[in-house]
């Protein structure tokens, strides 16, 4: 397995460029959450000229719908939701100034060429591993569009927040380069 | 004739528990199917996976937290005997409350929404129910909490006789490959051949409800199952996507007389914490 790097956000150009597939990366610091109903909204703010409702640049967005928060706790399960929904969102925010995501499965070939032009990361968490993920998340807020319910924006704190690079500012793609090794038909 | 009666209130109280369950309590199979290939994956970061998922069930089942946000849609199977009389309310509004107490009582998320105006309905409602009228004075509630990586990768397809059996092999081999780690492999598949347009996919996700190890019957079809699992396995993708040796924890093939212009074949896919619950009144 890669080495393991600890970052922080906001994620910078050179930060990103000491990333490679493979790599392992325990993230602490903001995510902001958002899937497809929150991705659309984003994308009509961009092209309408207008603000969003947080800071893009160095930010990292997760992929993610948490399940609501039993009493006493931050966050309910909050794993990974498949990447691929938000390809075609995602291209306009890397040009914005995002620098990271986080998901599961493949990325379209715009998203890999936006992160290669405006340097850009893609991770990836373990899908249905959201009981266990859940425990790095230390503080969840609503900061947009509450009214999507599991879908609302989020701003998250963490703390080593487990993930693997998949796609690294330098083209490469991880699942590629796996399904290489061990493909036997 | 006697008629056994039995009360919509349990047909919800039991409705409820079972989602509960089904959404934090993997079954032993799944479990036992993690730790072999814990044992078995040749791939590092593969094997990591299986160390999280294990990890992971144990949190979920101590703190009664939902293995996965992707808490699903429902799907309910009823076997209801022919000799049992429900009294004190309708069947399917019993099971529709039974999810909905369930789903707000078990924090779990509400993922329903109408498909014209994307609005949520709010209590992860309606449940989707297949009945099946049954000789006996039992009730028989399959629950199967099942989250959508998997079902958007699910297909159904009516080939013409011509493409054959070899055809039908290729076909759900190629479905997962080309479904690679949007799924949450390693997966488990689901195979519906025969029938019509909705028996096959009807048989291919009740084929999810037996469980992982578990071979068909028939030997023809469990033998099969055995090709199908090995040539899956050899694709590559494994856990997670990431690559390895295990993309597939199991296959199950159920299949239905179809007729004789065509072989309809259905590939549900179900991600590796395969969620369901089972109870008898």
């Amino acid at each position: 397995m890669g080495k393991v790097t600890q970052i922080t956000t906001p994620l910078t150009d050179d930060m990103l460029e000491k990333l490679h597939i493979g790599d392992r990366v325990l993230i602490t610091g903001t995510l902001f959450t958002a899937r497809d109903a929150a991705h659309k909204r984003l994308v009509e703010l961009v092209r309408e000229g207008k603000a969003l409702p947080f800071d893009i640049k160095g930010a990292i967005i997760y992929y993610v719908g948490p399940t609501p928060p039993k009493p006493g706790s931050v966050i309910g399960s909050a794993g990974p939701t498949s990447s691929y929904r938000m390809d075609s969102y995602a291209p306009l925010l890397i040009a914005q100034g995002l620098k990271g995501m986080i998901g599961k499965g493949a990325r379209g070939k715009e998203v890999v060429e936006a992160m290669q032009k405006y340097k850009a990361v893609y991770f990836v968490a373990t899908g249905g591993a959201g009981a266990l993920i859940s425990k790095t998340i230390k503080k969840a807020e609503v900061v947009a569009y509450e009214d999507l319910g599991a879908e609302a924006i989020r701003k998250l704190e963490v703390e080593n927040f487990p993930a693997l690079v998949v796609n690294d500012i330098y083209g490469n793609d991880f699942y590629e380069e796996g399904w290489k090794q061990y493909k036997k038909v | 004739m006697y008629l056994r009666k039995i009360t919509a209130k349990e047909i919800t109280e039991t409705v409820r528990k079972l989602c509960i369950e089904s959404n934090t309590i993997l079954g032993d199979d799944i479990i036992e199917s993690y730790n072999q290939g814990l044992e078995k994956e040749v791939s590092p970061v593969g094997k990591d996976v299986f160390r999280q998922l294990l990890e992971n069930a144990k949190i979920a089942k101590d703190e009664s937290l939902a293995v996965c946000q992707d808490t699903g849609m429902v799907i309910v199977f009823i076997e209801l005997g022919q000799d049992v009389h429900v009294v004190g309310g309708n069947v399917n509004e019993a099971i529709t409350e039974g999810v909905r107490q369930g789903y707000k009582d078990g924090c779990f998320r509400a993922s329903t929404l109408d498909p014209l105006t994307r609005k949520n309905l709010g209590d992860n409602t309606p449940p989707v129910i297949h009945v099946e009228v049954v000789p006996g004075n039992k009730l028989k509630l399959s629950v199967l909490t099942k989250g959508f990586g998997g079902e958007m990768m699910s297909r159904v397809i009516a080939f013409p006789p011509a493409v054959g059996i070899e055809g039908v092999k290729r076909y759900v081999v190629e479905r997962v490959e080309e479904s690679g780690a949007n799924p949450c492999p390693p997966v488990i598949v689901g195979v519906g051949i025969g029938g019509t347009f909705e028996k096959a996919a009807i048989i291919a996700k009740k084929a999810l409800l037996r469980p992982v190890g578990k071979r068909h019957s028939h030997p023809e079809i469990a033998k099969l199952e055995e090709e199908l699992l090995k040539k899956i396995n050899q694709l590559g993708i494994g856990p997670q996507g990431l690559g390895g040796t295990i993309t597939a924890l199991d296959v199950h093939i159920e299949t239905y007389p179809t007729h004789i212009a065509s072989i309809p074949v259905a590939v549900n896919i179900q991600c590796h914490s395969n969620r369901h619950r089972e109870a008898i009144l």
